[in-house]
């Protein structure tokens, strides 16, 4: 039988497809247990490949004859090995090229939706990592939102688009995955702006982006007005884009809230993640459409690959706005918090401009789910 | 530490260092101890899953200017 190797951008079509798949993936468990391709249908078997060099015969009544099988394993190598063992016994399979390293690394442009005038609004969606970012496009210019740091993406795609990137922007300082906002601006001539409250320690320079910053975006004018929503971080803002669409960052997502203890001060910014959740979001229209710049699960992807929801419909099903209790509210987001983000305080000093690992560093440290969140 | 075998597995990348790791314990008497130096970052966390499995004991691992060198005792 044949093997076939395929890339990340195939698999996230399966997802986004809501296709049926069977992925063995012959990581180690720890490493499964903690991180895997999500998809809402698709069948998972993990056996480490060092279990398997004496051969796969052991397994062969569990892999299924009836759905397309996908061999996975971290970098590649070890999905091959395996891949070839099943081919030889006669089963027709795949692997995926360059592993959980290329799956952590791939984006997905999905459109939104339009914008007053002919503009455009994309979100990116980093399947793998659960980041998302935006673009805005309107006549010949472009503003992005919590770029991750495949740079080339964003510019490729405005190139594209024929439109010029002017304004960048960080909704905060992030410790779960490495901004691409900084390069991108650099290389482009754009504007960053960044929260001054999350950049005190940046050694670069920014523009201060505080609650009231606005920018228009092409001869529509769509404005992307920032809202100053302090909880995840101290500096954490939001946006608001086209008076239709809200930018959440980090906190608000589809079906959990942000965590505020990842710059370490949980205690103390708890009540401001409450006055931005129950106060100030509240004062917003409920038609506006959320834009987090997470997902955590696959179940918080709409049909079309999408993660976006109504903020009146978050205001009933979002459990993590729904603590009517102040202690209880205080209670979940400081004791019930997950483990936190692989490597956050190095990602931190990236981010910071402190430090500039290599590119193989970079992705060690962005390995893992994002966990941003509390649910 | 004494070992009956030592294996270069340096430069190599998965599942290489993991699979002369085997070849070279399957040569090994029960209780010898076999040396292995790779620089394969993943197989800090696959050699002692890999030996857990197989009931081999890691006596010492340790990781100098980006070698890892492991002594497993085998089962």
């Amino acid at each position: 039988m044949s093997i076939q190797k395929w890339s990340a951008s195939q698999v996230a079509k399966k997802v986004i497809h809501n296709e049926e798949l069977f992925i063995l993936d012959v990581r180690n468990a720890d490493a499964f247990e903690d991180w895997k391709i999500d998809g809402h249908r698709f069948e998972y078997l993990n056996i480490p490949y060092f279990e398997l060099l004496d051969g796969i015969d052991n397994i062969l009544p569990n892999i299924p004859t009836d759905k397309e099988v996908l061999v996975v394993c971290a970098k590649e190598g070890s999905s091959l090995m395996v891949a070839e063992m099943l081919a030889e016994a006669g089963i027709e399979v795949a692997y995926l090229a360059g592993g959980m390293k290329s799956w952590s690394e791939y984006l997905e442009p999905v459109k939104i939706g339009d914008l007053t005038g002919g503009g455009e609004l994309y979100q990116f969606v980093r399947l793998g990592k659960g980041c998302l970012s935006y673009m805005v496009l309107s006549e010949g210019e472009a503003a992005i939102i919590d770029a991750v740091r495949f740079t080339d993406m964003f510019i490729t795609f405005a190139e594209h688009k024929n439109v010029q990137i002017k304004h960048v922007f960080d909704t905060h300082l992030h410790a779960d995955h490495i901004s691409g906002g900084r390069h991108i601006a650099e290389m482009t001539g754009a504007t960053y702006y960044l929260p001054p409250k999350d950049a005190e320690e940046v050694v670069f320079h920014y523009t201060p982006l505080v609650d009231g910053t606005t920018v228009q975006i092409g001869a529509s004018k769509i404005d992307v007005g920032a809202i100053y929503s302090p909880g995840h971080t101290i500096g954490s803002t939001s946006f608001v884009v086209d008076g239709k669409y809200l930018l959440t960052g980090d906190i608000l997502f589809i079906d959990s809230i942000g965590r505020p203890d990842l710059a370490g001060l949980a205690d103390d910014w708890v009540g401001d993640l409450r006055d931005t959740l129950y106060k100030r979001y509240r004062e917003l229209s409920d038609e506006l459409i959320v834009l987090p710049a997470h997902f955590m699960i696959i179940d918080e992807l709409n049909e079309d690959g999408t993660v976006a929801k109504r903020l009146g419909d978050l205001f009933v099903q979002n459990h993590g706005l729904n603590i009517q209790d102040e202690e209880e509210f205080r209670r979940v987001v400081t004791d019930e918090l997950p483990p936190q983000p692989n490597a956050y305080q190095e990602i931190r000093q990236v981010n910071m401009g402190k430090i500039t690992p290599g590119l193989d560093e970079q992705t060690e440290m962005e390995i893992g789910p994002n966990r941003c969140a509390v649910r | 530490m004494k070992s009956s075998l030592q294996l270069d597995a340096k430069g190599l990348s998965c599942p290489m260092p993991i699979v002369k790791t085997k070849k070279a314990i399957d040569t090994l008497k029960p209780g010898e101890v076999l040396e292995v130096q790779v620089t394969d970052k993943g197989a800090l966390a696959d050699i002692p899953a890999w030996a857990k499995a197989g009931g081999h004991i890691i006596l010492d691992q340790s990781e100098e200017a980006g070698v890892i060198t492991f002594f497993i005792q085998k089962a």
